[in-house]
């Protein structure tokens, strides 16, 4: 271990770091918001788009991001619509997250009975109010633990970037390693950077799905 | 019209090239799975076991592989195993070594979860009705984990298929670095190949992994109960 060329080496890793954190964070918070409204979409079953949906999330379940951000970054600009490699990063995560985020929020909204929402009813409660006290409370607790899930894939799936020419951390352990040949040092840096990021973040939704575990009535 | 970019894919034998590199990938995904069933099966037994010991060390491998993206896996096995123990490993090798090293601690992380899901009555109760250790597992214990298993390890299938789309960045030929080579060869001649090299390869993908999820999903609905 060359400790002189890690302490030479750390900022770039940092600064990779944050350029990872930022896209995975825009990219997340964008897919939870259309995750949410694809499976809003879905249960109330409305027309033509639910169909739509019903496509878009199996070709973007089924298909890996690499391919999705290949077909983006290379091809797109074939057809004239040319896009940052920032742009495509973030589009690509928020396809595949999409998808994912929609199926945690479906199992959680499936899994509220009837008898809820027709109790909610009986008691005087309008529809919206029905669904922001009851449905909405609930079905979030139980998506929680798939929820959490995702959001740790998705940032693991954020390490595919280098490939469209992000200058991520994958990207800068390649290009240390091809430069200076110091493979040892810049995969120990690499390796602890992801721990860095996702250790904590394991750890903090372990203990919010241990607190929120006793929010589920009903059963 | 004289350029759509499409005629590429028909050129020689540019599809069957396509389709083989695509083989690549499944035979490095299928290979790996049946090694990490088995030695999943074997880890999610351990993992069940009171030892403190074993339950520290498999708790680590595994938060350890669950953390970390695939390719810093690939990373570490294709540049750190290799220099560390100055062996030359080629790109396929180090693939299987990490979807096998991977692919077992899931497929460990189902099978645990499987057999301790089954509720300690069904052993009593087996055992109640006179059934040996040997016939309790075979009649009573079995054939529920492997309900509860199968579905999850057939997406698995389908996870390790989509994943292994990353080898191509150490440099393994398959689907789609040929696509690449195809896209570079006809640079030239065609330049809007690469729309429908990757189209292609994405609905490659998309043909591969769809049957298996529905699969999937089918065992998990038919066997709920």
């Amino acid at each position: 271990m060359d400790f002189n060329f890690i302490r030479e080496y750390v900022p770039y890793f940092i600064a990779a770091a944050v350029l990872t954190i930022r896209i995975a964070s825009i990219g997340i918070s964008i897919s939870i918001l259309f995750g949410l409204l694809c499976s809003i979409i879905r249960y109330f079953r409305i027309p033509i788009l639910h169909r739509l949906i019903d496509i878009y999330i199996e070709l973007s379940r089924n298909t890996p991001l690499l391919i999705q951000l290949f077909f983006l970054y290379f091809g797109l600009p074939k057809l004239g619509i040319v896009l940052s490699s920032e742009t495509c990063a973030i589009t690509g995560l928020v396809f595949l997250g999409g998808s994912y985020m929609a199926e945690a929020f479906r199992s959680g909204l499936e899994a509220i009975g009837n008898s809820q929402i027709e109790a909610g009813l009986s008691l005087g409660l309008t529809k919206s109010q029905v669904i922001r006290f009851i449905v909405l409370p609930q079905a979030i607790s139980i998506s929680i633990p798939a929820f959490s899930a995702n959001v740790i894939f998705l940032i693991k799936e954020t390490s595919v970037f280098s490939a469209v020419a992000l200058i991520d951390l994958m990207n800068v352990a390649k290009d240390l390693i091809g430069l200076y040949y110091k493979t040892d040092e810049t995969l120990f840096m690499l390796v602890s950077s992801y721990l860095i990021i996702l250790l904590p973040l394991s750890i903090a939704f372990t203990l919010i799905e241990r607190r929120l575990r006793h929010a589920g009535y009903g059963n | 019209m004289q350029d759509m970019g499409i005629e590429v894919l028909f050129q020689g034998r540019n599809f069957v090239r396509l389709l083989e590199g695509l083989w690549v990938t499944v035979r490095i995904s299928v290979f790996s799975v049946i090694v990490s069933i088995l030695l999943g099966i074997i880890l999610g037994m351990i993992m069940t076991m009171k030892n403190p010991l074993l339950r520290i060390i498999t708790r680590c491998y595994l938060e350890f592989v669950r953390i970390m993206p695939q390719l810093v896996l690939l990373f570490l096995v294709y540049f750190g195993l290799t220099k560390m123990f100055r062996i030359n490993l080629s790109g396929e090798i180090s693939a299987i070594i990490v979807f096998v090293i991977w692919g077992t601690a899931e497929m460990g992380d189902l099978v645990r979860g499987a057999l301790t899901s089954i509720p300690v009555h069904q052993y009593e109760s087996g055992k109640a009705l006179g059934l040996t250790t040997v016939q309790n597992y075979c009649y009573v214990i079995i054939p529920q984990t492997i309900r509860r298993l199968l579905p999850q390890a057939i997406n698995l299938v389908t996870r390790m298929i989509k994943t292994t789309s990353l080898i191509v960045l150490i440099g393994v030929v398959e689907v789609v670095k040929v696509g690449q080579q195809i896209i570079e060869a006809s640079r030239l001649t065609s330049p809007s190949a690469a729309v429908w090299v990757y189209g292609v390869i994405f609905f490659l993908y998309f043909i591969v992994c769809y049957p298996i999820s529905i699969l999937s999903k089918r065992l998990e609905v038919k066997w709920r109960n």
